[in-house]
């Protein structure tokens, strides 16, 4: 009997034990890598136990899907959020609504000769450790690029020489003048240290983990958890003398995003300050009473960020005929994808497939004439004209040769607002008569039959808001067509003629807009009325603020900044940065 | 003895070969290429730095060899502690990301699994003889044992975390908190433990209490309670052996819960977004990290066979019948 109790009471000291330890045992661990964490900004932690102040904090989500695990700003699809703008800087900034370029590590710069740009840096600039920022930094990091695997190794295919003039003046020489793709580069190009940097190998400048950087930007590194990571304000920025801007948050908090609920409910109770995530149905909340404002405060609430496009695959058929890709195009029912899915969030794109920031290059004459609507008679006009009929009586037509049509629209699954707008495609081309099926296959799945060219129709909106719509044309008309189409030209439509057009418009200087109108006509010209891809709608810069401990948010208000509010990677340099300047302390009234 | 635990160990050498296996395997029968995956997340404008990009990783992950020679390797390193690198968060070496996470799955896990056994177990004992627990607590443990999991964890979050908002839903501990040993963090962990913590706890009491309830009653009627009861016996001794001869089939049932339990924390951790090893699980398969998700499968697995082991070590203590069965055998 007494064995019983013996065999116990051990049991229950265990249990009691374990029970005890996981409260201390949750809490010593999370210890271990931040004790990394405490020891880089341990100054600045002060007595408060370790807190950040509610007043001098910013918190942030939805531009990270995983802890935070590197912070090398060569690897711009993962590094951590803020790497690259808040630590790392760029020559220039660019800002998309205004469609102007500031200069920024730069003074100034300009095309000196047919195939030479001459640099001129800022003066005074340190990075964080102390060392002056020079001119051999900006070479160093332009000459990184030869190496095979830096994604802007192709540059040097076209790009002669970056040559130190003096500390503070460089020139560049050109094979080729490929002033868009330049222009792009001036102000997406993190500038690193070459003092740190200069004697890593290939792998470790590509692969590495680069803990603790060294940048010249307003903020450093502080801490970082598997669902955050923290920022800490630096002293001495030199944007704050040269250019009287001052960075107001103390400390950026990033939080990894879990999931819309998580964010949702953060937000409502003003744990976030600045929500990047698309949370659907945030209309109402900006229209309630609930603290929560956009950019807009009416449809489409958001700044426009890139457009999703429907690529056909033209290798297959019938989707090589042209006739039938457009009777597509008129058989899609874009309203409807957005009010119903995106409940006005959104807005549907021009014909072009432009964004609206880059209106300016749209030749309204050649899209009120070529441009397409949704028109189902239309699309069946055409589908009659050239020669697809319905022989079986089902309701859907088949090919000129009798052969069945039935294709299917690919998107990932889980991507719920997409499996929503891929089902009204789907429906509204039924009612035209054309069979398109909605399939949800794995993201990584898709990838692999996108880039292999084994899909039917696939919806893309990898290329984002730039400078340049020189970029969006590269993305559709790219040439030559590979085996694996990893980034553009998911169709595999080949066009001589267009892709001499993209390549030329990506020569004329960035200032003559005349000269790329005049390109980017006659692309127009060829994009409706071949119509390899549709465009269906904008999708937002998806961003979400609330006022209670930060105000000054970028509005469409009249007074209130401009700049994208977003932390998004690489927006930071196109605006998010210039965001942080302008914020105010919602306590000081 | 020594047979006995020969044999044990046997079969668990030879789990563990197939479990491993099988878990190499999966991940490469997925459809879908993690390097793929990971460029078309760069979006590099050239293709040509696609290529370049594509061979190096291609490369450095060791995809490009044959499979046979992909397995070799995978043991080659296994056996020399290397789990290789994880795709998703790249560079972090796989074994950093997942003692990371298992501290808190670890936490979440044992207290609960162990509290509830032994709470469940006590109370059923009990409530076999108190007639008026058994009419009305008992039939709440049915209740809870039957509910899927799922549901109840976001009931209580719903409940306590957002009508209530009593507890935080998300996270470890709060945001505003940097890791320390202060009381206010530690404050925070136990507040964002409770939620995730409790769900597990309920539903494994319930059960818990159930079994121990039904076994009490069964053992209550049997033919030694009858004679010790003729000899006089008091209550208490009678009650003392029904609850020995009770508690085995239940010791069996907590080496079997201890392996269904791990799958019932990845959906704890995903309802409550608690940073755990279930958690890293979903990810892994969501952005095909390979190395990641044989991490913590591996992990889960090695966890459930040593839980296994140090039940049937107990089961030698616990049960005479196992010692006289060595006995025989040897």
């Amino acid at each position: 009997m007494r064995n019983r109790t013996r065999f116990f009471i051990p049991v229950l000291a265990a249990g009691l034990l374990t029970a005890a330890c996981s409260g201390g045992g949750g809490s010593s661990t999370p210890t271990g890598p931040a004790a990394g964490g405490a020891a880089g900004g341990g100054a600045a932690a002060g007595g408060s136990g370790g807190a950040f102040p509610r007043d001098e904090t910013l918190y942030t989500s939805g531009t990270q899907w995983g802890p935070p695990a590197n912070w090398n700003p060569l690897r711009e699809w993962d590094f951590a959020t803020g790497t690259k703008g808040l630590v790392y800087e760029t020559l220039f900034m660019y800002d998309p609504n205004a469609d102007k370029f500031t200069p920024w590590l730069a003074e100034s710069g300009q095309w000196t000769g047919d195939l030479e740009y001459t640099l001129k840096l800022r003066k005074g600039i340190t990075w964080s450790d102390g060392k002056p920022f020079t001119a051999d930094d900006v070479i160093f990091t332009f000459e990184l690029g030869k190496m095979e695997t830096v994604p802007y190794h192709p540059l040097w295919d076209w790009m002669k020489s970056a040559e130190k003039v003096d500390d503070y003046t460089i020139k560049f020489t050109f094979v080729t003048a490929n002033h868009q793709e330049w222009a792009n580069h001036l102000y997406s190009r993190a500038i690193v240290p070459k003092h740190l940097w200069e004697g890593r190998s290939e792998d470790e400048v590509m692969n590495g983990v680069n803990e603790k950087p060294v940048g010249t930007g307003p903020y450093a590194y502080y801490s970082h958890d598997q669902d955050r990571m923290v920022w800490v304000k630096r002293d001495g920025w030199w944007a704050t003398k040269a250019l009287n801007k001052d960075v107001k948050p103390k400390y950026i908090v990033d939080i990894v995003n879990s999931s819309n609920e998580v964010a949702m409910g953060l937000l409502l109770q003003k744990g976030l300050d600045l929500s990047n995530n698309f949370l659907p149905g945030i209309a109402n909340l900006v229209k309630g009473n609930f603290g929560i404002r956009t950019f807009y405060d009416q449809p489409p609430y958001m700044l426009p960020a890139n457009t999703t496009w429907m690529w056909f695959n033209t290798a297959k058929k019938p989707m090589d005929d042209k006739e039938f890709r457009k009777a597509v195009a008129y058989a899609i029912d874009t309203k409807k994808i957005v009010e119903g899915v995106y409940g006005n969030l959104v807005k549907a794109s021009d014909p072009s497939g432009l964004l609206p920031q880059w209106d300016k290059y749209v030749d309204k004459n050649v899209t009120s004439t070529l441009g397409f609507s949704y028109n189902p008679d239309k699309a069946k006009q055409l589908l009659a004209d050239a020669g697809y009929k319905d022989r079986n009586g089902d309701g859907l037509v088949e090919s000129p040769s009798g052969a069945k049509i039935s294709l299917k629209l690919i998107v990932p699954a889980g991507w719920t607002d997409w499996m929503e707008a891929a089902r009204v495609i789907s429906s509204s081309a039924k009612a035209a008569g054309i069979d398109i099926e909605a399939d949800f296959p794995d993201y990584n799945a898709l990838v692999d039959v996108r880039n292999q060219g084994k899909f039917d129709l696939v919806l893309n909106n990898d290329k984002q808001l730039a400078n340049t719509p020189w970029l969006y044309y590269d993305y559709l008309f790219r040439l030559p067509v590979q085996k694996l189409q990893s980034t553009t030209n998911f169709g595999r439509y080949e066009n001589k003629r267009a892709w001499e057009l993209t390549q030329q418009l990506d020569q004329v200087k960035p200032e003559d807009v005349e000269g790329m109108k005049k390109i980017t006509s006659e692309l127009q010209k060829i994009q409706l009325e071949d119509m390899p891809v549709v465009p269906l709608w904008y999708n937002g810069l998806w961003s979400q603020t609330t006022d209670s401990t930060w105000k000054n948010w970028p509005t469409s208000a009249p007074d209130a900044p401009k700049y994208p509010p977003t932390v998004w990677r690489n927006w930071l340099e196109m605006g998010g940065t210039l965001m942080l300047t302008e914020l105010q302390p919602a306590s000081a009234g | 003895m020594r047979r006995y635990f020969g044999r044990k160990l046997l079969i668990y050498g030879l789990t563990f070969f197939v479990a491993v296996t099988i878990n190499w395997m999966i991940p490469r029968f997925m459809p879908g290429d993690p390097v793929s995956s990971m460029l078309s997340r760069a979006n590099v404008a050239q293709p040509a730095a696609v290529e370049a990009m594509r061979a190096h990783y291609t490369a450095m992950f060791g995809f490009d060899l044959p499979l046979w020679q992909q397995y070799l390797n995978f043991w080659g390193s296994l056996l020399k502690g290397d789990l290789g690198i994880s795709i998703w968060l790249f560079p972090t070496p796989v074994s950093d990301v997942i003692v990371r996470a298992v501290p808190y799955t670890l936490g979440l896990l044992i207290p609960s699994i162990l509290l509830s056994w032994f709470a469940g177990n006590r109370f059923g004992a009990f409530a076999a003889r108190r007639r008026w627990l058994d009419n009305s607590v008992l039939p709440v443990g049915y209740v809870l044992t039957a509910t899927p999991y799922m549901w109840l964890a976001i009931l209580l979050a719903w409940a306590l975390g957002i009508v209530a908002g009593v507890f935080p839903v998300a996270g470890a501990y709060g945001f505003d908190l940097q890791p320390s040993l202060s009381w206010t963090f530690v404050g925070s962990l136990a507040e964002h433990w409770f939620l995730p913590f409790a769900s597990l706890f309920l539903v494994a009491f319930g059960g818990w209490a159930i079994g121990m309830r039904n076994m009490i009653i069964y053992e209550l009627e049997a033919d030694y309670v009858n004679y010790l009861r003729a000899l006089g016996a008091p209550a208490r001794l009678v009650r003392r052996y029904a609850f020995r001869n009770a508690i085995l089939p239940q010791v069996t049932g907590l080496a079997l819960q201890l392996g269904v339990l791990v799958a019932g924390a990845l959906v704890t951790e995903i309802v409550f977004s608690y940073p755990g090893l279930g958690h890293l699980i979903l990810r892994a398969i969501q952005n095909q990290d390979f190395f990641l998700l044989q991490g913590t499968f591996l992990f889960i697995v090695i966890g459930v066979l040593i839980a296994n082991f140090v039940i049937d070590i107990a089961y030698v203590l616990v049960d005479p019948r196992t010692r006289t069965g060595m006995g025989e055998a040897a």
